[in-house]
C-alpha cells in the first residue's frame, strides 16, 4: 500500500475501506450480523437469531431502560468534569448498544477486563456506578474490589488488560479440571479499535490460541483512536484478524442490541464449554469526545456525526419497541424521571468523596512490609510533624524513622 | 541435609520444591519444557510435573507476563521464565505498568504473586542482549521486589520463598554461576531473602557486591589480605529492598565502602548505595563511596568484555584510590 493512500483526517469512509482493504476478494468485508434494521424492524439470521428468541418484552424494556440510564450517567458525570469535580471523564454516549447488550449477555462467574470506557457493562455487571468515578475523580486508581462484581479495574495502559484476560481464562479452564463442579465459565477483554494496535491484543490472541483458552475479545470499533481512524490502523476489517489466530471473528452492528447480545451469547457458550477463544467486532461510533480533554471537531465532519444519529442504539431499540407496542410515552416519562433522580443521587456521591490522607498512598504499595516504603513513610510523618501548628508528637516520628 | 550441587541444579531443585509444596504453582516460558530451559536449569521438571505445570509458552515476553498476571488474579503461582536479560523489555510495560501497581491500583483487594526468573550479567562469551544487567530499571518501580542470589545455598531457597512471597519477585539469576557448585542446606531456609549477608568479615574497608560478582569481591579481599588490608565483603542478596542497615553497620566497622556491580555505574543501584551510606554514616567514612561497574555504553562485544566486567584488578585498584584518602 503507497502511503499516499492513507486517509487523511476526514474521509469517505466507504470509499477509504475499499482503497485500504483491497479487492473484494484479497479481503471480504465481513458479512455484519444485524437483527435489527436502523428502522428497528426485525431481520431473520440463520445462525444467531434464535438467540434472542427467548427474550421476553420486559427484557426487551430492560435493555433500553439500561441504555438509557447509562447515557443519562454519561452525560451527568461529563457535566461533573465541566464543572471541576472529575479531574477528567471517558465519554462512551454512542457505545451503549455493544456495552450493555454483551454485558447482559454474561453470566455471574464470568470475568470482565475493560478498557476504560465500559461504563454500560459495569452498569451491568451490578456495579455501583458511582465507584466508577473514583479514578476519574482522582482519589483513587481503583475504585471498587473487582471480585465483588467480576469486573476488572480500568487499565489505563491500552490493551494490556488483554494478556490477562487470557491467562485469567486459562486459570478457569485449569480450576474446572481440578474442580469438574465448577461452572462453565469465560472472560471477556474489552479493547477499541486503537487498541487492537497494540502489541498485546496479538500476543493474547497467540496465547488465546495456543491454549484454547475460554475468552471472547470483545472489539467496540467506534471509529476513531482519539483523531486517527481505524482505516489508519487496519486495512482489513478488524474481525478478519481472528481467521490469522485460528478462531471465529464476528463484525457485528455494535449499534444494534439484539445483534450484539445474540453474537456475544454465542460467543460465550462456545468459549465456555471449550470452543476456544472468539474475535467480537462491534462496529459503532463514539459519539462524543474521545476524553474530555480533547475536541473532534478538528479531525472529524459534523456531517459525519449526523450520519451516525440515525444509527443511534436507543433510538433503533424504541423504534422496535414503539411498532411492536410494547412501550408507550409514560414508559419514557417514568424513565426520565428515573434518570434524573440517578443523576441527583450520583452528583451528590460524587460530591461527597473525599481525597484519602497522603500516608494512605503508602499502604498498599506492596502485600508484605517493605523497609523502603517504611522508612519513607516515617520520614514523612516526621517532616509533617515538624510544623508549628501539628497535632503530632515530632519526636515520636522521627524516633521510628531512626529505629 | 546437606548437599553439593551447582546453582543451576539448586534452582531447578528449588523449582521443584516449590512445584510440589504449592500445587497452584506452574513455570512458563520458552523453551523450558523438553529442552529444560537454555541452561537446563528446568530440566526434568516438565517430565515430572507434567506439560501443564511445566509450560513451553510461545515467544512473548509481554503474552508471558501478561497471560501470568491473569492467572495470578485467578489465584496461581505463575513462575515466568525470561530466556536472556535483554529479552525482557518487550515484557517491560506488563512488569512495570502492570505487575507492580496490581496490588496498590486495587487498593490491596488484589494481588499478582508472580515470579519472574531471568538470568543476566556477563562473562559468557555471548552475542548482543544476552549480557546484561538491568536490575536497576526495575528496582526503580514500586511494587516489584528484586533477589539475586549468589551460590547454590541461596539459589535454592530463594526461588522457594520468591514463590512463596505476596509480592511479585524477579529474581536475577546470575548465568555465569550457574555452574558454581556449593553445599545446599536443604532443610531448612537459613535466611530473609531480602536481608543482605556478610560473606567475609574484615575490619579495614567494605565491599558491597551482588549475585555474578560476590566471588570476584571474594578474591578481591583475599588478594587485598596479602597487602595486610582486611575487606568486609557484603552479599546484597536483595536489590529491593536493599538491607541498608548491615551496609551502614559495616561501613560503621570499616570507614571505607566500594559498590560494585556489572551493570552501568551511571544511575545504578551503587549510586543509590552511595547516597545512603553518605546520609547515614557520612561521619564514619574515611574516603568517599566509591563505584567499580560497567561503563555507560551498550554492553560491549564478547572479545572485549573482560574490559568492561569488574574485576579483581579493578576492584583492589579501588581500594588503593580508597585508602589513599
Amino acid at each position: 500500500m503507497d502511503v499516499g493512500h492513507l486517509p487523511a483526517s476526514e474521509f469517505d469512509s466507504a470509499g477509504f475501506e475499499q482503497t485500504l482493504m483491497g479487492s473484494p476478494e484479497e479481503n471480504p468485508v465481513p458479512d455484519m450480523v444485524q437483527l435489527l434494521t436502523i428502522d428497528g424492524e426485525v431481520r431473520h439470521d440463520p445462525t444467531y437469531s434464535s438467540y434472542v428468541a427467548d427474550l421476553t418484552a420486559d427484557e426487551l424494556r430492560g435493555f433500553y431502560r439500561d441504555m438509557f440510564l447509562v447515557r443519562r450517567f454519561d452525560e451527568e458525570a461529563t457535566a461533573l468534569q465541566r464543572q471541576g469535580e472529575l479531574v477528567m471523564w471517558v465519554p462512551m454516549t454512542g457505545q451503549e448498544g455493544a456495552q450493555i447488550a454483551s454485558g447482559r449477555a454474561l453470566m455471574p462467574q464470568d470475568y470482565v477486563f475493560p478498557t476504560y470506557r465500559e461504563h454500560g457493562v459495569a452498569y451491568t455487571r451490578g456495579l455501583e456506578l458511582s465507584h466508577l468515578l473514583r479514578r476519574f475523580r482522582g482519589i483513587s486508581h481503583g475504585g471498587w474490589d473487582p471480585r465483588e462484581a467480576n469486573f476488572h479495574l480500568y487499565t489505563l495502559v491500552l490493551a494490556a488488560q488483554v494478556p490477562h484476560a487470557v491467562g485469567y481464562a486459562m486459570g478457569m479452564a485449569r480450576d474446572r479440571l481440578v474442580n469438574p463442579k465448577l461452572p462453565e465459565a469465560a472472560t471477556v477483554a474489552y479493547f477499541g479499535d486503537g487498541a487492537s494496535s497494540e502489541g498485546d491484543v496479538h500476543e493474547g490472541m497467540v496465547f488465546a490460541a495456543s491454549y484454547n483458552a475460554p475468552v471472547v475479545f470483545f472489539c467496540q470499533n467506534n471509529h476513531w483512536a482519539i483523531s486517527v481512524p481505524t482505516e489508519v490502523q487496519s486495512r482489513v476489517p478488524l474481525a478478519n484478524r481472528a481467521r490469522g489466530y485460528g478462531f471465529p471473528g464476528i463484525r457485528v452492528d455494535g449499534n444494534d442490541v439484539l445483534a450484539v447480545h445474540a453474537v456475544t451469547r454465542w460467543a460465550l457458550e462456545h468459549a465456555r464449554s471449550g470452543g476456544g477463544p472468539v474475535l467480537i467486532e462491534a462496529f459503532t461510533y463514539r459519539m462524543s469526545a474521545h476524553t474530555t480533554a480533547d475536541d473532534p471537531t478538528k479531525y472529524r465532519l459534523s456531517a459525519d456525526e449526523e450520519a451516525w444519529l440515525d444509527r443511534d442504539p436507543l433510538l433503533r431499540l424504541e423504534k422496535h419497541l414503539r411498532s411492536r407496542d410494547l412501550v408507550d410515552d409514560a414508559f419514557f416519562e417514568d424513565l426520565r424521571e428515573e434518570g434524573r433522580n440517578m443523576a441527583v443521587r450520583l452528583r451528590e456521591n460524587v460530591q461527597a468523596m473525599e481525597a484519602p490522607g497522603f500516608e494512605d498512598a503508602f499502604t498498599d504499595v506492596y502485600a508484605e512490609a517493605h523497609p523502603l516504603v517504611r522508612e519513607e513513610l516515617n520520614a514523612h510523618r516526621a517532616y509533617e510533624a515538624g510544623f508549628a501548628d501539628s497535632d503530632a508528637d515530632p519526636t515520636a516520628a522521627s524516633r521510628e524513622h531512626t529505629a | 541435609m546437606s548437599t553439593t550441587m551447582t546453582m543451576a541444579k539448586a534452582i531447578n531443585a528449588g523449582l521443584r520444591a516449590a512445584l510440589e509444596s504449592h500445587p497452584n504453582s506452574l513455570l512458563m516460558g520458552e523453551d523450558i519444557g523438553s529442552l529444560g530451559g537454555v541452561y537446563r536449569v528446568t530440566e526434568g521438571l516438565k517430565a515430572d510435573f507434567g506439560a501443564d505445570r511445566v509450560m513451553d509458552t510461545p515467544l512473548a515476553e509481554s503474552g508471558i507476563i501478561g497471560t501470568a498476571i491473569g492467572l495470578a488474579l485467578r489465584g496461581y503461582l505463575p513462575v515466568c521464565e525470561i530466556q536472556f536479560d535483554g529479552f525482557v523489555f518487550p515484557g517491560f510495560n506488563q512488569i512495570t505498568t502492570q505487575l507492580a501497581k496490581m496490588h496498590s491500583r486495587s487498593e490491596g483487594n488484589l494481588s499478582a504473586p508472580v515470579v519472574i526468573r531471568i538470568p543476566y550479567g556477563g562473562g559468557i562469551g555471548s552475542i548482543e542482549h544476552h549480557s546484561e544487567s538491568p536490575e536497576a530499571l526495575f528496582a526503580h518501580t514500586a511494587g516489584l521486589r528484586i533477589i539475586t542470589p549468589s551460590n547454590p545455598q541461596d539459589a535454592y531457597w530463594m526461588i522457594q520463598q520468591a514463590v512463596a512471597c505476596k509480592d511479585p519477585v524477579i529474581v536475577f539469576e546470575p548465568k555465569r554461576r550457574y555452574w558454581l557448585k556449593g553445599d545446599v542446606d536443604t532443610s531448612a531456609p537459613t535466611s530473609d531473602p531480602f536481608s543482605a549477608q556478610i560473606v567475609r568479615e574484615g575490619t579495614d574497608a567494605t565491599i558491597v557486591t551482588y549475585g555474578p560478582l560476590v566471588p570476584v569481591a571474594l578474591a578481591a579481599a583475599a588478594a587485598a589480605e596479602e597487602d595486610g588490608r582486611s575487606v568486609e565483603v557484603v552479599d546484597l542478596r536483595s536489590i529491593s529492598p536493599i538491607d541498608f542497615d548491615t551496609i551502614t553497620d559495616s561501613v560503621k566497622k570499616t570507614g571505607r565502602l566500594i559498590v560494585t556491580h556489572e551493570a552501568p555505574t551511571f544511575g545504578g543501584i551503587g549510586g543509590e548505595i552511595a547516597a545512603r551510606v553518605a546520609e547515614r554514616a557520612f561521619l564514619s567514612l574515611e574516603a568517599p563511596v566509591l563505584r567499580v561497574g560497567g561503563f555507560h555504553m551498550p554492553y560491549p562485544v564478547a572479545k572485549v568484555e573482560e574490559h568492561y566486567l569488574p574485576d579483581i584488578d579493578r576492584l583492589l585498584e579501588a581500594l588503593d584510590r580508597s585508602f589513599a584518602y
